[in-house]
């Protein structure tokens, strides 16, 4: 190992026991991290603003809780990355839109309050596509965020910023949302481990909304255990989020080594028809993990899955159009005057907007106008039934199911651009799971021509249980050299 | 029943674009009808299926009116919500005429 190598920073649960014992000291592994943020930051560009010095601040607090003797959480000293769509009371949250570009929330998102609650340290916001619309943090209205395994590629998206801070070894956790994949997609691409949880166990209350039906703020990490740490911390009730479930979550963490003797495992053969070969070939591998492991391993179609992605976008923009309807220059945000108020709305959002979410907003409008609502929207719920049943059918006969994350590795920047549909299909294996609300995870698992390529667990609602089980025997059997954090690089450069 | 097959004219983007409070450039018009079209085209598919007798889903949980006690608590903090605002006056949002007449 090199000397920068060495000075990449420990897991969150490990560096939380070194603070709480006081072996280490927050503000240390505070200032390590904003070294080395300094370093790569300006080739990565995950952040949109980095709150160094309140960082420190926050540091130096738990240096003294533990100094007098008190516990400072779970999370003690971990330096973690939230998306840009979760707000931050007094500190800049712009969704990754000029729409909200200088607005200071009036209050924090109930996971900010949780994190810090239990020592975790803010050190910034990351970038997204505006709005979490989109598959590569190129609609970031800020400038795209780079794959620290190759510079010239895509981290995924939506929460693109996230998963390349924890890759490029910035902070050891990170938060983001996931309305189709928009975790789960860029942990593949980044070679991190993402989750998004079970719709309602997470809460939503101060995350900005996109589509509500289907949103879910969800760990990323290097490891899945670290992913444990942090879901253990965020989930559970919330009464200032209507949508979330009244239960008290069992703990993952403790139960993660517990193994995968005789759990039933579903291989989502429909997904396996158009992947590109190396994601193909690492979920066949980690099949044989899990069966090597003790699991009892089949084969399962479920074409009704493949309905998902039409039915998503029918869905996600009709609850899109309607949710930024918000934002029309009178309470915050971005306001272009005009001689009434219609005229200032109007070019408020056109200034405001990014084409993405232009396009978003006028196909969720169109499919919710008069004479195409029942065609349209009302099928695409019938149709999100569907896809609801075809899991419930399988998961009669599974504990868990895995597949790919995403139907390739990361790709160029600009590949997709100027073609929306291309990009809508990255997210064809992670969106029937949000439609029905269920968990699912992605894990590093291999390397295809020095690019991470992650597999996909899927469970049913409130199976975080099996699936991070499942999550742990597939990491073990991983190709170490697949998963963050690595040293930043372009194409061909040796690590 | 409206047809369903991929047409997304410039006259349906205008007419989206007004409903959804967006001004479109001439340019943007042409850009957009083209591109809907092509999503609308693709995920169209569904349309076609039959689910006579399949149940709506709306939202992944069965859900219910939230009630809490009817008890006071913190709100947000007037001041620190108006200074976000880009025009208050008295206390208030300040928009331009909405009926046309001067204020």
């Amino acid at each position: 190992m090199s000397a920068s190598a060495e000075a990449r920073p420990a897991g969150a649960v490990e560096t939380a026991a070194a603070v709480r014992s006081g072996a280490r000291r927050a503000r240390d592994v505070v200032a390590a991290a904003l070294a080395r943020i300094a370093t790569y930051e300006g080739e990565i560009h995950c952040f949109n603003t980095v709150t160094g010095d309140a960082a420190l601040v926050a540091a130096n607090r738990i240096d003294a809780a533990v100094a007098a003797g008190h516990d400072p959480g779970p999370l003690a000293g971990v330096p973690i990355a939230l998306k840009d769509n979760l707000c931050t009371r007094g500190v800049p949250t712009t969704a990754g839109s000029r729409i909200l570009e200088g607005w200071l929330p009036p209050y924090d998102a109930t996971v900010v309050g949780a994190v810090e609650a239990a020592g975790a340290v803010v050190v910034g916001k990351t970038n997204l596509d505006e709005f979490a619309m989109g598959s590569s943090t190129e609609n970031s209205a800020f400038g795209p965020t780079h794959n620290p395994w190759d510079l010239n590629r895509v981290p995924g998206g939506s929460s693109g910023g996230s998963a390349a801070a924890v890759a490029a070894g910035f902070v050891p956790l990170a938060l983001g949302s996931d309305t189709g994949g928009s975790v789960r997609q860029p942990a593949s691409l980044c070679g991190v481990v993402g989750v998004k949880p079970t719709y309602g166990l997470v809460s939503r209350y101060g995350l900005i909304a996109f589509a509500s039906s289907l949103d879910q703020v969800g760990p990323f990490a290097a490891s899945v255990a670290d992913a444990a740490a942090l879901l253990d911390v965020v989930a559970g009730h919330d009464p200032a989020d209507s949508t979330s479930l009244d239960v008290a979550p069992e703990p993952v963490a403790s139960h993660l080594d517990d193994g995968v003797a005789g759990l039933r495992v579903g291989v989502i053969s429909d997904f396996l028809v158009d992947a590109s070969p190396s994601c193909v070939a690492a979920v066949r591998e980690a099949a044989e993990v899990l069966a090597a492991a003790g699991a009892v391993v089949e084969e399962v179609a479920i074409p009704a899955l493949m309905l998902g992605l039409s039915a998503y976008y029918l869905v996600a923009p009709a609850e899109a159009s309607s949710n930024l309807a918000r934002y029309d220059g009178v309470r915050y945000g971005l306001r272009v005057d005009g001689a009434d108020v219609s005229r200032m709305n109007g070019r408020s959002r056109s200034a405001g907007f990014g084409p993405e979410v232009k396009r978003r907003i006028m196909l969720g409008t169109y499919v919710l106008s008069a004479g195409y609502y029942d065609a349209y929207y009302g099928q695409a719920q019938r149709v999100r039934t569907l896809v609801a049943h075809g899991f419930a059918d399988a998961y009669e006969r599974f504990d868990v199911l895995i597949g790919p994350t995403s139907p390739t590795v990361a790709f160029e920047i600009g590949a997709k651009t100027q073609d929306p549909l291309a990009m809508y299909l990255s997210d064809l294996y992670t969106i029937p799971t949000n439609l029905a609300g269920h968990p699912a995870m992605s894990v590093p698992f291999s390397l295809s021509a020095g690019l991470p390529v992650g597999v996909q667990v899927l469970a049913p609602a409130l199976g975080e249980g099996p699936m991070f089980r499942a999550a742990a025997v597939i990491e073990h059997g991983a190709d170490p050299g697949a998963r963050g954090p690595i040293e930043p690089r372009s194409a061909g450069a040796a690590r | 029943m409206p047809e369903l097959t991929a047409s997304f004219s410039r006259d349906d983007v205008v007419y989206v674009a007004q409903l959804a409070r967006l001004d479109l450039e001439r340019g943007e018009v042409d850009l957009y009808a083209a591109q809907l079209a092509s999503i609308l085209d693709h995920v169209a598919a569904v349309t076609s299926l039959d689910t006579t007798d399949v149940p709506a889903t709306a939202h992944p949980l069965e859900l219910a009116n939230v009630l809490r006690p009817d008890t006071p608590g913190p709100t947000l903090d007037r001041a620190e919500v108006l200074a976000q605002a880009p025009l208050v006056e008295g206390g208030r949002f300040r928009v331009p005429p909405i009926l046309g007449e001067a204020p």
